[in-house]
């Protein structure tokens, strides 16, 4: 139960990250969406696993975060501040 | 919230938005596989649809402006085209068997047979690396040769643009 209601409030802020990467107006915005929605989804991921009685969910979460970290390092890399 | 994204990144003119909303795509996607009991697939879809993809877009990105061309174009025969073939997928999925029933196809014939004997034939204790490494061994090793063919194709443009850039200044500061 506790588990289920955890589940519906990050699906909601799923929800809000992915309105905020759409409209946001800079690319910072959009950047920190991305990074906020994957961990969202590494979240439900790990909560869908408990929800459903699985925990072993919790390792491929794990290397979701890892891969998520590299993808907005590499982001941040091409970066260029004068376009907009 | 994949059909949102989806749509932002139809409706989105700049290039950088469609490139962070595929990203966000991909993620999604991934869980949905993982959810779908599909972790290797799930776990490809995170690494080169969320990780190198995006890294790829951004570093074209900054080759070319980052703007999309008008369109020349009506869409209405490219949008039909899709919704046909999307209209054609999901009527073939009805058909199916139903999703994981111990009566299909699939788990009458190989998959026992792949999960009896690959210990023994092939000395791995994991069935899916005995599958896609020794029974599937020549199809594994073509798709490596293809995906080896295209980012060596990948790295010939991008130097060879990089090169021409390259000349192209030093000629500009000598006529200075």
């Amino acid at each position: 139960m506790m588990f289920t209601v955890a589940l519906i409030a990050v699906l909601i802020s799923l929800v809000l990250a992915m309105v905020r990467a759409i409209i946001g107006p800079t690319m910072f915005d959009r950047v920190l969406a991305v990074n906020s929605t994957a961990t969202l989804a590494v979240l439900s991921l790990a909560l869908i696993g408990f929800v459903a009685g699985r925990p072993e969910f919790l390792d491929i979460a794990i290397l979701y975060t890892l891969l998520n970290l590299i993808g907005t390092l590499a982001v941040l890399r091409y970066f260029h501040p004068n376009e907009n | 919230m994949m059909i949102v994204a989806v749509y932002g990144i139809i409706r989105s003119r700049n290039l950088f938005v469609v490139v962070m909303l595929s990203g966000i795509y991909s993620f999604l996607m991934a869980t949905v596989m993982v959810v779908l009991d599909a972790v290797d697939v799930a776990m490809t879809e995170a690494a080169v649809g969320a990780g190198m993809s995006t890294v790829l877009m951004l570093a074209v990105l900054g080759l070319v402006r980052s703007r999309e061309a008008p369109l020349r174009h009506s869409p209405i025969l490219p949008i039909i085209v899709c919704c046909l073939t999307g209209g054609m997928l999901i009527y073939g999925t009805v058909s199916l068997p139903p999703f994981g029933h111990i009566d299909n196809p699939q788990n009458q014939h190989v998959a026992p047979y792949y999960i009896e004997n690959s210990v023994r034939e092939t000395g791995s204790p994991n069935v899916v690396t005995a599958v896609l490494a020794s029974y599937r061994g020549y199809d594994t090793l073509g798709e490596t040769t293809v995906i080896f063919t295209g980012g060596i194709g990948v790295l010939v443009l991008l130097s060879g643009v990089m090169t021409r850039r390259r000349r192209f200044n030093n000629q500009k500061e000598s006529d200075e």
